[in-house]
C-alpha cells in the first residue's frame, strides 16, 4: 500500500515537527535524579500507561493526538499499553478525584520496581483548578512522586514530545553512568 | 386542565424568574405523562429546576419545595432517571416514586454528603459504590471492566451481560470524573467561575463556556457586539469540526482503519494549528468569557483559517471516500430507535443520525445563526454509519459558515463590561455532541448564588447503552465510538 499523498505530504516539515533537542543541564539534572531514585527504563522503548484521573480529558485529547503523524510519538519509540505490569512509565492526566484514588492507587502499585510516573497536565500537577474540592484528592503526588511535571492546561502535543525526548536523552544518560560506575 | 398539552398546563402557571412556576399539582400533573419531553432537572436546596421542550423550543419551569422531596418524572420519562440520582447525591433532595434509587456520582467516597445541600455532613467513613443492576437472566455472565479504560481516555467503567457472545444489557457507571463544579463555583463572579464549565468536557469546551457566557449575560441583560457574536460562532463552528474530526479518527481507530484515522487527525491539526495562530491557543480554552471574549482574533488570524480551509478542502474528497468506505462496514451496527431518542430527549449528532431533527442553531433567535443558514442535516439509519456519515457532512457544512464567518468579521468592540448585578440566566448552545445548558443565579454582589451545567452525555448515555446491545460482543468498542459519552461531561 503507497502512503497517500496527505500523508506523504503531511511527513515534511512545518506540519510534521521533530522534538527540540533537549536542553543538555535539563538532562543532566533529571538523569541525577532518576539515578538517585532507582528509576530505570529502556531508552530506546518505553511502555507507557496512561490514566486519566478524572479531569476533563484535553491532556488526553492532546497526549493522543501526540501519538499522530505529525508529532510523532510513536517515532521516538513511545508506545502504550494497558497493564500498568508491563508499563516502565505510568503517566497522570487530569487531578486525582476522590473516586477514581482507588483505581489509581492500585495501577500504581501495579508497577515494576524503578517504574516512572509522570504528572502531565496543571491537573495532574497539583489538582488545578479543581484543587480544595470535595471530591478532588489533589495531583499525582497525592500517590506517588513525580519523577517529570510538565504543566499546561492543557499542555500541545509538541509539548509532550519534547518532555518524552527530554526524558529519553536522561534515561540514557543516567543508563551510561550506571555502566560506568559498574566498569 | 385535562384538555390542556402538557406544554399548555406550564405556560397556564404563573411566570416567573426565566419561565413559569409551578404548582405542585401542575408538577404531580406533568409527572403523570410523557409531555413535554425534558431536556434538563437540577436543583437549588429549596427548589426544582427543569426545562421542557415545547416543539425543540426550550421551555424553563420551577418548583419551590415545602419538603425534600418532589415527584419524580422518571416513570413516564425514563432519561429523567440520572438527573434524580444526580439530585439526590448532590442537594439530598429524594425523587419520590423515581425509577432507580442508587446513587449515581456518589461512590461513598468525598468529604462531604449531600455537597450543595444547605447543610452537608462530613463523611466519616466511606459509604458503598453504587452497584451495577442485577443480571436480568438465569445462565447470562457478567463482564465488567474500568474505570481505567484500555485506550488514551477518560474513566470508564461498564458492565455488559452476556449469553454467549450475545450482549443482552449495557451499563456504565459514573461519577468517577465528579470534581465537583457546582461547588467551585458558588461564590464567585461570572468571570472567574467561567474556567469550570471551560473544564466540564474537552471537546465541547467552547460550546460550554458559551452556554455559561450567555446565562450570565443574560442574567445581568447585557447584549454584545455583532464582532463579539461572530468571533464565537467562528469559535463555535471550528469546535464542530475539530470534534467532528477527532470522534472521526477514534471510530476508525477503533474499526481498525488506519488510513482514515490518520488522514483525520492530520486534518484536525491543520485546523488546530490555524486557530492557534488566529486565537493563541489549539484548544479554545477561556477564550469565551461572560461579556464577550477573552481576546480578538489576530491580525493574520483571517487569513492563517482561510489558508488552513483550503489545505482542507484539497484533502476533503479523499478523507470522505475513506469514510464512506469506512461507513459502509458500520451498516447496521450499534443502531438507536428513534423513538428511545424521543424518549430521552436526547440531541445532537446521535439523535439527527437517528432522523430527528433537531438542532438549536436552527431556533428563532440563535445569533448570529439566521445569516448563516445552518443546513438540515439528517440521516435516517439510526445506526454507526449514519453518524459516522453525520459526523462529515455536519463538519463540511461547518467549512462553509467558517469561510462565511471569516470572510465578513464585522468592525467594532468584541467585549462589553458586565455589571455587578442580582439576575437569573440561562444559556443553550448547540455543541459538538448536543445541547450544552448552563443556568446561574446572581447575588445582588454579581457573585454566583447557584450553577448548574448539562453535557449532552447524560441524555445520551442511555442510548449508547441501547447500542451496544443490540451489537455484537466483537462490535463493542466501534459502537462505543460512533457514540462519544466522556464521562467527564456527566460527572460534573
Amino acid at each position: 500500500m503507497t502512503l497517500p499523498r496527505l500523508i506523504a505530504q503531511a511527513l515534511r516539515p512545518p506540519l510534521t515537527r521533530r522534538p527540540a533537542a533537549p536542553e543538555r543541564t535539563e538532562v543532566m539534572a533529571l538523569a541525577a535524579r532518576l539515578a538517585a531514585t532507582g528509576r530505570r527504563a529502556p531508552p530506546e522503548a518505553l511502555a507507557v500507561r496512561h490514566i486519566d484521573g478524572g479531569g476533563c480529558g484535553g491532556c488526553a485529547m492532546e497526549l493522543a493526538a501526540a501519538q499522530g503523524l505529525a508529532h510523532g510519538l510513536a517515532a521516538l519509540g513511545i508506545r502504550f499499553v494497558e497493564d500498568p505490569a508491563a508499563a516502565d512509565v505510568l503517566l497522570l492526566t487530569g487531578p486525582v478525584t476522590r473516586n477514581m484514588a482507588p483505581a489509581v492507587a492500585r495501577a500504581i502499585e501495579r508497577l515494576p520496581p524503578g517504574a516512572l510516573v509522570l504528572a502531565v497536565g496543571d491537573c495532574a500537577l497539583d489538582g488545578g483548578v479543581f484543587k480544595g474540592s470535595y471530591a478532588v484528592l489533589g495531583g499525582l503526588e497525592t500517590l506517588a512522586r513525580p519523577d517529570l511535571r510538565l504543566p499546561g492546561c492543557p499542555p500541545a502535543p509538541s509539548r509532550v514530545v519534547d518532555a518524552f525526548a527530554t526524558l529519553i536523552a536522561a534515561l540514557a544518560q543516567a543508563g551510561a553512568g550506571a555502566g560506568q560506575e559498574r566498569g | 386542565m385535562a384538555a390542556l398539552n402538557g406544554a399548555g398546563l406550564i405556560r397556564a402557571c404563573p411566570r416567573a424568574g426565566l419561565g413559569h412556576r409551578l404548582d405542585a399539582a401542575t408538577w404531580a400533573e406533568l409527572a403523570r405523562r410523557p409531555d413535554p419531553p425534558l431536556l434538563a432537572l437540577w436543583a437549588e436546596p429549596t427548589t426544582i429546576h427543569a426545562v421542557f421542550l415545547d416543539r425543540g423550543a426550550p421551555l424553563p419551569v420551577s418548583l419551590p419545595l415545602s419538603e425534600r422531596r418532589f415527584p419524580a418524572l422518571s416513570p413516564m420519562r425514563p432519561g429523567a432517571a440520572a438527573a434524580e440520582r444526580m439530585i439526590h447525591d448532590l442537594w439530598g433532595i429524594e425523587a419520590w416514586g423515581g425509577q432507580d434509587g442508587r446513587p449515581l456520582l456518589d461512590h461513598g467516597r468525598w468529604e462531604l454528603i449531600n455537597p450543595l445541600s444547605p447543610r452537608p455532613l462530613r463523611r466519616d467513613a466511606p459509604g458503598p459504590v453504587p452497584e451495577f443492576r442485577a443480571p436480568p437472566a438465569a445462565g447470562a455472565h457478567r463482564l465488567e471492566y474500568g474505570p481505567i479504560p484500555a485506550a488514551i481516555d477518560g474513566p470508564e467503567h461498564r458492565q455488559l451481560i452476556l449469553r454467549g457472545e450475545e450482549v443482552l444489557a449495557a451499563e456504565f457507571r459514573p461519577g468517577y470524573a465528579h470534581r465537583g463544579m457546582l461547588g467551585l463555583m458558588l461564590g464567585k463572579s461570572p468571570r472567574a467561575a467561567a474556567r469550570y464549565p471551560a473544564r466540564l468536557a474537552a471537546d465541547s469546551t467552547l460550546a460550554h463556556s458559551l452556554a455559561f457566557a450567555l446565562a450570565a449575560e443574560g442574567a445581568v441583560g447585557v447584549t454584545l457586539p455583532p464582532r463579539a457574536l461572530a468571533l464565537r460562532a467562528l469559535l463555535a463552528e471550528l469546535e464542530r469540526a475539530a470534534s467532528h474530526l477527532w470522534h472521526l479518527s477514534r471510530l476508525a481507530q477503533a474499526a481498525q482503519a488506519p488510513l482514515p484515522a490518520e488522514e483525520a487527525l492530520l486534518l484536525r491539526e491543520v485546523l488546530l494549528e490555524a486557530a492557534a495562530a488566529a486565537f493563541g491557543r489549539r484548544l479554545p480554552m477561556d477564550l469565551v468569557l461572560p461579556g464577550g471574549l477573552a481576546e480578538d482574533i489576530t491580525p493574520e488570524g483571517p487569513a492563517r483559517l482561510q489558508g488552513a480551509l483550503a489545505a482542507i478542502g484539497r484533502e476533503w474528497p479523499r478523507l470522505r471516500r475513506q469514510a464512506e468506505r469506512l461507513a459502509r462496514r458500520l451498516a447496521g451496527l450499534g443502531r438507536i430507535d428513534p423513538r428511545l431518542v424521543a424518549q430521552v430527549a436526547a440531541g445532537g449528532p446521535p439523535a439527527r443520525a437517528a432522523g430527528i431533527d433537531q438542532d438549536l442553531r436552527r431556533l428563532p433567535g440563535y445569533a448570529p445563526y439566521e445569516e448563516l443558514e445552518p443546513r438540515c442535516l439528517i440521516e435516517a439509519g439510526g445506526d454507526a454509519a449514519a453518524r459516522c456519515a453525520l459526523w462529515l457532512a455536519e463538519a463540511d457544512d461547518s467549512w462553509r459558515m467558517i469561510r462565511l464567518l471569516v470572510d465578513a468579521l464585522p468592525a467594532g468592540p468584541w467585549q462589553v463590561a458586565l455589571p455587578a448585578a442580582a439576575g437569573e440566566g440561562l444559556g443553550l448552545v448547540e455543541g459538538p455532541r448536543g445541547p450544552c445548558l448552563a443556568w446561574l443565579r446572581l447575588d445582588g454582589g454579581g457573585l454566583i448564588e447557584a450553577a448548574f451545567l448539562q453535557d449532552p452525555a447524560t441524555a445520551q448515555l442511555p442510548l449508547l447503552e441501547a447500542a451496544l446491545t443490540a451489537a455484537p460482543l466483537e462490535a463493542a468498542e466501534v459502537v462505543r465510538a460512533s457514540l462519544p459519552v466522556p464521562a467527564a461531561g456527566m460527572d460534573l
